[in-house]
C-alpha cells in the first residue's frame, strides 16, 4: 500500500508540523554521512549545495562537462512566488489552488500548498546569492503575469531566468566544492541503483572520458536527473536530457507515476525539415504581449500581412475570453493542433500558428518591447532568418515537460528507501498539467528547503545501520550488469544508428500519444514499439570504443526511452478520461474540452516493474481534496 | 548544397591529432551547423568509422557546451553567436569549412573536438558566489536595487561560459569570463561584503590555471555570444586594485 505520509493538521500547518517533528542529525555526526546527488540543475545543485552547508559529505554528478550546464539553465520566462508585491490579491491559498486548478486536480493537496508556501523564500534565497531580478525603477523588484492564472505573480530576469537561478544554485555548489563539502564527477553519468536490502546504498557510474565502470556508495542517493520529454526526440529539450537514471531505479524498484502526462508548450519554433534535431522554446511569457492567430480561411497562403484583420481567427481569445492568449499550456496547445488539422495551420509544413505582436508594438513602442523580449526576438533572427518586429512568429506545440516521473511520498522519497526524486524527475506537484514558472520554483523549493529536512531525517536512522560499502557483493552484480550492458551494444554491430531508433520512437510517440490520444492509437502505438525495440536489440550499431563515445552513451539512453515508451502509452491507456495533458478523444465535452471523471480516476498511477519480460502493475493512490472543490476547469 | 570540410580529430590529449577530410552532399540551408555535424556522424556510422566528438547540449545557445574553432573563429562566422544557433545559410555550396577544437593550454582537448572548461569552474569555486547559506537570505524586498544596477548586473551575468573568449584570444585570457562575475558581483548590494577578497581569489586561481593576461585586443568581445563587455576588464581590474590597496 502506498503511504504518502500526508503530515497531520491543516493544510496550513502541515508542513510546519512536519518540520518541527521531524528527526534531527548532530553537527558532529553528519560527516560520517554520505549522499549521492545525481544531476546539477536547479534541482540537484540546490540540494547538494544546501547538504554540503549543513555538513554532510555530498557526491554531486552530471553528464554535462560543467555542473553549470543542465537544462534548468534554458528556462526563460520566469518562477513564480506568493509575494503579493503587485497587491493584487495573491496569496499562499490562492497560488495553491491556482496550481491545483491548472494540474486539473490530479496532484496532491498537501505537496502543491507547501509548494506555493516555499515560494517567497525562494525568491529571497536567489536575489540573496546575487540572481539579478528586473527591477521597477523604485529599487523593487518586478512581476509579470503568466499563463493560467489572473495576478502577477511572476519575477523574472529577462528571457533568462532559468539560467540566473541555475547559476545561482551553481555558485552555491561551487562554493560548497572550494570548501571540500562537496565532490563534483563531471561528465559521468548513472547507469544503475545498487540496491542492499531493500536500501538505496549507492550508485554505478560510467566515466563518460575513461570509460571507467566506478562504484559509489553512499547512505542516501538524490535523483535530480530531469524530465525525459526527449522521449519524443524533437522536443525542447537538451541533446542529452534523459530517463536513464530514473528508468534504471523504476527496474530497480522505485515506481513510475503519471508517467504519460506530457506537457506539450504552445510556443515553440515549427518543425522545418527531417534533419531537425530539436523545437526550440520560445517563452510563454511572450504570449503576455503577443496574440496568436491563425487565417480564417484554411490553405490561405497569403503572407501574414497581407491577411486583413477581419480574416484573421484569434482563436484563443475566441475561445477564451476570459484568458484569452494567457490560457494554461494544455489548452493553448491543444487549440493549435485543432485549428492546424482543420487546414488552417501556416508556415512551410502548414504546422504552425501565428504568435503576432505588431498591437502590442503599436501601443507600448518597439523600445519597450525589446527591453521585455529582445534576446527571443534575436533567437528567432538567428534560427530563421525573421525579423519578428515586423512579421509575426510562426510557432508550433512541442514536447516540453514531464508531470510524470518517480513516485515520491511528501518526503520526496521513492518507494526505494533512501532513494530521494527532486524536481522534474519526480511527478509530486503539478498533477496533470504545469503551470508556467512553476517548473524553476518546484525544483528549487525541493532542492533548498525540502530536502534539507526530509533527507536528514531518513539519514538520522542511518547512523546506527551497518555501514556498506562497494565490496559488497550488490555493487560487484550492479557494476557486472552494467558492463554485459554496454558490451552487448557494441557487439550487435546490425546498420542503424541509436539516433534512427530515437527520431522512429519520437514519431511513434507524437501519433500515438501525443497531444491527444485514443484507445487505438495508444494501442497501436504500443506494438509498434515494442517491434522497434526488438529490431534496436538486433539491428543497431555503435562505432568507436570504450572510452569517449557519444554514440554508446546514446544508445544506453535509447534503450530506456524504448521501454519507458511503451509504459507511457499503457499509462495513457489505463485512464480512461482526460486531465489536463493528457486528452483521450473518446472523452471529451460537447465544446472540445477535456472531460475528467472524477468517480474512477481521482488517483495516481504508480507503475511497479516485475521483469523484463512481465507486465507491469498498476498500483493506486487515491487522491483526495479536502480544501478545494473539484470543478471543471474552465478559462472561458 | 555541397560541403568540404577538414576536421581536427585527436584520439586522446596524448596521441597528436591531425586534420581530415570529410565530404557531405545534400546539406540544406535550414540546417543547424550542429545538424550538419549529426549529418556527418550518420554517414560515419554507415561506413563503420568512428563518430567526430563534439560537444553540445541545449541546441538554442544558453548552456554554453558547444563551440568549435570554425574556420579559424570561435564559434563560426557569425558575431555574437554560439555554434548551435549558427545555420548553413551562412555557408554556400562548394565550401571548404576548417573545423578545430577551442584551444587553450588551460582547456586541454579530450577528443576530436571535446575540450577540458574545468578551470572555469574552479575560478568560480575560488570565490565566485556571495557567502548566503540557504536558510540565511533576508526578504528580497529588503535589498532596494535601481533598475539600471539590476539591468547592468544582468548584462554582466549572462555569460554562459563557452569559452569562445579564451579560444578566439591570442594569450588564452580567460579575463572577460573572469572579469563578468565579478562585476556582476560587485555591482549589487548583495556581493559588497565580500567584494575585496573575492577579485583577489578569482584572478589569482585565474592566474593559477595557466590563462594568459588582457592585452586589450577585444577580439573576445566581439565574438562572445551573450555580448558580454571588455569594459568588465578595465572593472576588474579597478576592483583587483582597489582591493590590493585598500583591504591588502
Amino acid at each position: 500500500m502506498l503511504d504518502s505520509k500526508i503530515p497531520e493538521g491543516t493544510l496550513a500547518d502541515k508542513w510546519d508540523n512536519y518540520k518541527e517533528h521531524v528527526k534531527l542529525v548532530n553537527p558532529a555526526n553528519r560527516k560520517k554521512l554520505d549522499v549521492i546527488v545525481v544531476g546539477t540543475g536547479l534541482a540537484g545543485a540546490s540540494c547538494a549545495a544546501s547538504l554540503g552547508e549543513l555538513g554532510y559529505n555530498v557526491k554531486s554528478f552530471c553528464f554535462q562537462d560543467s555542473p553549470r550546464r543542465a537544462h534548468s539553465v534554458a528556462a526563460q520566462g520566469g518562477v513564480n512566488a506568493a509575494k503579493n508585491y503587485k497587491n493584487d490579491g495573491d496569496s499562499v491559498f490562492r497560488m495553491f489552488s491556482d496550481t491545483i486548478k491548472g494540474g486539473d486536480f490530479r496532484s496532491r493537496e498537501a505537496n502543491v500548498y507547501r509548494l506555493a508556501e516555499c515560494s517567497a523564500n525562494l525568491i529571497d534565497q536567489a536575489v540573496a546569492q546575487g540572481v539579478p531580478f528586473a527591477r521597477e525603477y523604485g529599487g523593487y523588484l518586478n512581476n509579470r503575469s503568466f499563463g493560467g492564472v489572473q495576478v502577477s505573480r511572476t519575477f523574472y530576469a529577462r528571457g533568462q531566468t532559468g539560467q540566473q537561478l541555475l547559476l545561482g544554485a551553481y555558485q552555491a555548489l561551487m562554493r560548497q566544492v572550494g570548501a571540500n563539502k562537496v565532490k563534483t564527477y563531471t561528465r559521468h553519468e548513472m547507469l544503475d541503483l545498487v540496491v542492499v536490502d531493500g536500501k538505496a546504498k549507492g550508485i554505478i557510474t560510467r566515466d563518460l572520458v575513461t570509460g571507467e565502470i566506478e562504484r559509489h556508495a553512499a547512505n542516501a542517493v538524490v535523483l535530480a536527473s530531469g524530465g525525459y520529454g526527449k522521449v519524443y526526440y524533437l522536443s525542447t529539450l537538451a541533446m542529452g536530457c534523459n530517463s536513464s537514471a530514473i528508468w534504471r531505479a523504476h527496474k530497480k524498484g522505485a515506481y513510475m507515476s503519471g508517467v504519460s502526462w506530457i506537457q506539450f508548450h504552445p510556443t515553440c519554433l515549427p518543425q522545418s525539415g527531417e534533419h531537425q534535431s530539436k523545437l526550440t522554446l520560445m517563452s510563454e511569457s511572450l504570449r503576455n504581449d503577443g496574440r496568436i492567430w491563425v487565417p480564417k480561411k484554411a490553405h490561405d497562403d497569403r503572407k501574414p500581412n497581407d491577411i486583413p484583420e477581419e480574416e484573421r481567427d484569434y482563436y484563443l481569445e475566441r475561445r477564451y475570453p476570459t484568458f484569452g492568449n494567457l490560457a494554461p499550456r494544455d489548452i493553448s496547445s491543444r487549440a493549435a493542433k485543432e485549428r492546424v488539422d482543420a487546414g488552417c495551420g501556416v508556415g512551410v509544413m502548414k504546422n504552425a500558428v501565428f504568435l503576432d505582436f505588431s498591437k502590442a508594438i503599436k501601443e507600448q513602442g518597439k523600445e519597450k518591447i525589446k527591453e521585455k523580449y529582445s534576446n527571443l526576438f534575436k533567437m528567432y533572427d538567428k534560427i530563421n532568418a525573421v525579423n519578428a518586429y515586423e512579421t509575426p512568429m510562426l510557432i508550433s506545440p512541442a514536447a516540453h515537460f514531464t508531470m510524470g516521473g518517480l513516485w515520491v511520498d511528501y518526503e520526496l522519497m521513492t518507494t526505494i528507501p533512501g532513494l530521494f526524486a527532486l524536481g522534474e524527475a519526480n511527478f509530486a506537484d503539478h498533477g496533470a498539467n504545469r503551470l508556467g514558472a512553476n517548473s524553476l520554483l518546484q525544483a528549487s523549493v525541493d532542492g533548498y528547503f525540502i530536502a534539507p529536512y526530509s533527507i536528514p531525517n531518513y539519514l538520522a536512522g542511518e547512523l546506527k545501520a551497518e555501514k556498506i560499502t562497494t565490496d559488497h557483493v550488490a555493487f560487484a552484480e550492479a557494476e557486472h550488469a552494467v558492463k554485459e550492458q554496454l558490451q552487448q551494444f557494441l557487439n550487435i554491430n546490425g546498420h542503424l544508428s541509436a539516433d534512427h531508433f530515437h527520431k522512429t520512437l519520437g514519431k511513434l510517440l507524437y501519433d500515438g500519444c501525443g497531444l491527444s490520444r485514443t484507445k487505438a492509437s495508444l494501442e497501436k502505438a504500443i506494438v509498434l514499439i515494442r517491434q522497434l525495440r526488438a529490431q534496436f536489440y538486433t539491428e543497431l550499431k555503435i562505432t568507436g570504443d570504450h572510452t569517449v563515445n557519444s554514440e554508446l552513451e546514446k544508445a544506453g539512453r535509447v534503450a530506456d526511452y524504448l521501454d519507458l515508451g511503451i509504459l507511457m502509452c499503457e499509462d495513457a491507456l489505463s485512464r480512461e478520461e482526460s486531465c489536463g495533458a493528457h486528452f483521450r478523444e473518446e472523452y471529451q465535452t460537447a465544446d472540445g474540452e477535456a472531460l475528467r471523471n472524477d468517480k474512477d480516476f481521482c488517483y495516481v498511477s504508480a507503475w511497479e516493474w516485475k521483469g523484463a519480460h512481465a507486465e507491469h502493475e498498476l498500483h493506486k493512490e487515491p487522491l483526495i481534496f479536502e480544501n478545494v472543490s473539484l470543478t471543471v476547469r474552465s478559462y472561458k | 548544397m555541397k560541403i568540404y570540410l577538414k576536421i581536427w580529430r585527436q584520439d586522446s590529449p596524448a596521441t597528436p591529432g591531425a586534420m581530415k577530410n570529410y565530404e557531405l552532399d545534400d546539406v540544406s540551408a535550414d540546417m543547424s551547423f550542429l545538424e550538419m555535424m549529426d549529418l556527418l556522424n550518420e554517414s560515419l556510422i554507415q561506413k563503420s568509422e568512428r563518430v567526430v566528438e563534439f560537444d553540445h547540449d541545449c541546441r538554442e545557445g544558453i548552456c554554453g557546451q558547444c563551440g568549435m574553432m570554425i574556420n579559424g573563429r570561435a564559434h563560426g562566422p557569425l558575431t555574437h553567436t554560439t555554434t548551435c544557433q549558427l545555420h548553413m545559410r551562412s555557408f554556400k555550396d562548394g565550401d571548404t569549412i576548417y573545423i578545430e577544437p577551442f584551444r587553450a593550454a588551460a582547456f586541454p582537448i579530450v577528443r576530436d573536438l571535446k575540450v577540458d572548461r574545468k578551470a572555469f569552474d574552479k575560478i568560480i569555486q575560488a570565490s565566485g558566489f556571495t557567502s548566503a547559506s540557504t536558510g540565511e537570505a533576508p526578504e528580497a524586498n529588503g535589498i532596494l536595487i535601481a533598475h539600471t544596477i539590476a539591468e547592468a548586473a544582468f548584462d554582466a551575468a549572462a555569460c554562459i561560459g563557452c569559452g569562445a573568449c579564451v579560444a578566439t584570444c591570442k594569450n588564452s585570457s580567460a579575463e572577460l569570463f573572469t572579469s563578468a562575475k565579478i562585476t556582476q558581483l560587485a555591482l549589487l548590494p548583495q556581493g559588497q561584503v565580500e567584494r575585496a577578497d573575492r577579485v583577489i581569489a578569482m584572478v589569482d586561481q585565474m592566474d593559477a590555471e595557466g590563462f594568459g593576461h588582457c592585452t586589450n585586443t577585444e577580439a573576445c568581445e566581439v565574438e562572445c555570444p551573450q555580448e558580454i563587455s571588455v569594459l568588465h576588464i578595465a572593472r576588474m581590474n579597478y576592483e583587483y586594485n582597489r582591493a590590493s590597496i585598500i583591504s591588502h
